[in-house]
């Protein structure tokens, strides 16, 4: 029993902070907006401070869910994501009616990721999934007076049932052969069946779906465009990371066997987000569409990576999605400001944005070379570990695509830092006033992006976990 | 009962799983959309049942992870309508057609 509760410990801690959020929605007592979000946001640090003290590794429910160094590691880079995004919309909150509604939703969604993350089993992690993507469609419905929120959840949900179909009927596929959803003995019994391969495929589609990937990124950009700046940046970092950290290892240790299969589907998925993520990004106007064609182009790279199959590009693509969180989050800080300030949201507006707020241009401009892959930012040596991991196989011609794409996506990136530092504006976005929070979120955000590309040690780490 | 063999039953829950694929795609009315998706879900559970009964029958797995699936459509289909009813309010409508306010 008491090992219930040691290993436990993250989504107990998580769950605890769960139910104080609806105790204090459901007392009589009305409750001061500023006291509730600060309170939520000592919380947050709470949970993410506990996170790193957790040492207990070992397996729960018959071997369902599982827990060690790694997986917490990948939880804390979530907490981490989730407190930087609650301090951004901590201005968005005051004025919304249902801030608490809004937290209890989002840690909802992950507590599913957490067992997503720790699940040894495929009913575990379709649990865990549906927890963690059923909540995000009303999160995305959040500006609840707003058409385009209401379109985008929609398209979510529609979207994310479907892919969910696919994943199922995969699973039903695999348990027929198989006999059991348990991780270990599908992974002793994998063969290249064409029954298992069709229920193996079926979950790559799904598992596709849920990271955006290329012939499976409809959805992205409409749902990204029509949430709420909060939501659209948690589901690109957060909800996008855990995918990629459960589909990284179900696929290098349950479909172990079938890797011959996997890297060519991989690769491919790779080529195609990479190509067409950039080209649409090219002609995007509104600055929340673009990031999600961006962040579309950005999981190519992922899979680039990906493709690898050993510990390297295991631990390059840990490193990439703690770098991209964190210039992402920077990003979705600067046009989270804006767009509560001035309500514009077009990359047209940015023009003229150095001679108003320079503060704010720095550290967009940081972010998106940090996006683009420039050294000494973090991206480059991110973008680097991936390509390097990629290289590993010898398929040297997927690299040289990688590296030209990484060349068309500086063009889009330098578009907008040229519309705000050189391009003349009659009516540019007013200087926009900041308090405390989205500045520490700035700050840990642009530290980040300069801190975790020049210290080795966290790349050391990772890499260090996964012998 | 064991005198249909499985092909029989994968068979029909295939075909549904397709029907449910096709309403999907050619259906306008969200509702009707989100019985398609419902169909896809019950497809899956037609296979569950049906291997675990014939193939796997001292393990209790698949009728486990029917129970989970039936009872996650109905929480997915409850947040769907939630959604639904919302866009309805600012649409006047439920017509995906007209649900096109963002594109490309």
């Amino acid at each position: 029993m008491s090992n219930f509760f040691l290993l436990l410990q993250q989504e107990l801690l998580l769950t605890a902070i769960i139910f104080v959020l609806l105790f204090v929605k459901l007392s009589a007592k009305e409750w001061n907006g500023k006291t509730v979000l600060s309170l939520i946001n000592i919380l947050l640090v709470i949970n993410l401070a506990a996170g790193f003290f957790f040492k207990e590794k070992g397996t729960l429910f018959g071997d369902m869910y599982q827990t060690n160094d790694l997986l917490r590691l990948e939880k804390n880079i979530l907490n981490l994501g989730t407190l930087l995004i609650s301090l951004q919309a901590y201005n968005w909150l005051l004025k919304h009616k249902h801030a608490i509604e809004f937290y209890v939703l989002m840690l909802s969604t992950l507590l599913g990721m957490y067992f997503m993350l720790s699940s040894s089993n495929l009913l575990m992690f379709y649990v865990g999934l549906e927890l963690a993507s059923i909540p995000l469609a009303a999160l995305a419905n959040f500006d609840l007076d707003k058409k385009r929120s209401s379109e985008a959840a929609m398209k979510y949900i529609m979207s994310s049932a479907f892919a969910s179909g696919l994943l199922l009927f995969g699973i039903s596929m695999i348990y027929g052969m198989v006999g059991s959803v348990g991780f270990a003995e599908i992974t002793a019994a994998a063969s290249e069946n064409p029954l298992f391969l069709f229920g193996f495929i079926l979950i790559i589609a799904g598992f596709g779906f849920k990271i955006s990937a290329v012939p499976f990124h409809l959805w992205t950009a409409d749902v990204y465009e029509g949430a709420p700046v909060a939501v659209t940046s948690y589901l690109s970092v957060i909800s996008k990371g855990s995918m990629l950290f459960v589909m990284t290892s179900v696929l290098f240790t349950v479909f172990s066997k079938l890797l011959f299969q996997w890297y060519n589907i991989v690769a491919v998925l790779a080529v195609l987000s990479m190509i067409v993520g950039n080209l649409f990004a090219i002609r995007q106007q509104n600055i929340k569409r673009f990031l999600a064609f961006s962040s579309i182009s950005q999981v190519g790279f992922i899979l680039v990576g990906m493709s690898g199959a050993n510990a390297e590009s295991y631990s390059s693509i840990i490193y990439f999605v703690l770098v991209y969180l964190f210039s992402n989050l920077a990003a979705f800080a600067v046009i989270n400001v804006v767009s509560e300030a001035s309500g514009k949201e077009n990359i047209d507006d940015y023009k003229g944005f150095y001679k108003t707020n320079p503060a704010l241009t720095w550290v967009l401009a940081v972010a998106l070379f940090s996006l683009a892959g420039i050294p000494p930012t973090a991206g480059f040596f991110g973008k680097f570990f991936l390509l390097l991991g990629g290289a590993s196989k010898g398929n040297y011609l997927l690299i040289i695509v990688a590296a030209l794409n990484m060349v068309l996506s500086l063009y889009y990136y330098l578009r907008i830092i040229k519309a705000m530092f050189m391009d003349a504006n009659e009516t540019p976005v007013e200087r926009v006033a900041l308090n405390w929070s989205p500045k520490i979120s700035m700050f840990v955000c642009v530290a980040g992006i300069v801190v975790t590309g020049i210290i080795s040690g966290a790349y050391e780490y990772i890499y260090s976990l996964l012998k | 009962m064991s005198d249909i063999p499985v092909s029989h039953i994968l068979f029909v829950s295939t075909a549904l799983f397709f029907i449910g694929m096709y309403g999907l795609f050619t259906r306008r009315n969200m509702i009707t959309m989100l019985m398609a998706i419902e169909l896809i879900l019950n497809s899956v559970n037609i296979n569950f049942v049906v291997f675990n009964k014939y193939l796997y029958p001292e393990k209790l797995d698949g009728i486990f992870f029917t129970i989970f699936i039936v009872t996650i459509a109905a929480a997915e289909a409850a947040v769907a309508i939630a959604i639904i009813i919302n866009l309805y309010r600012s649409h006047k409508s439920i017509d995906v057609e007209d649900a096109t306010d963002m594109k490309y």
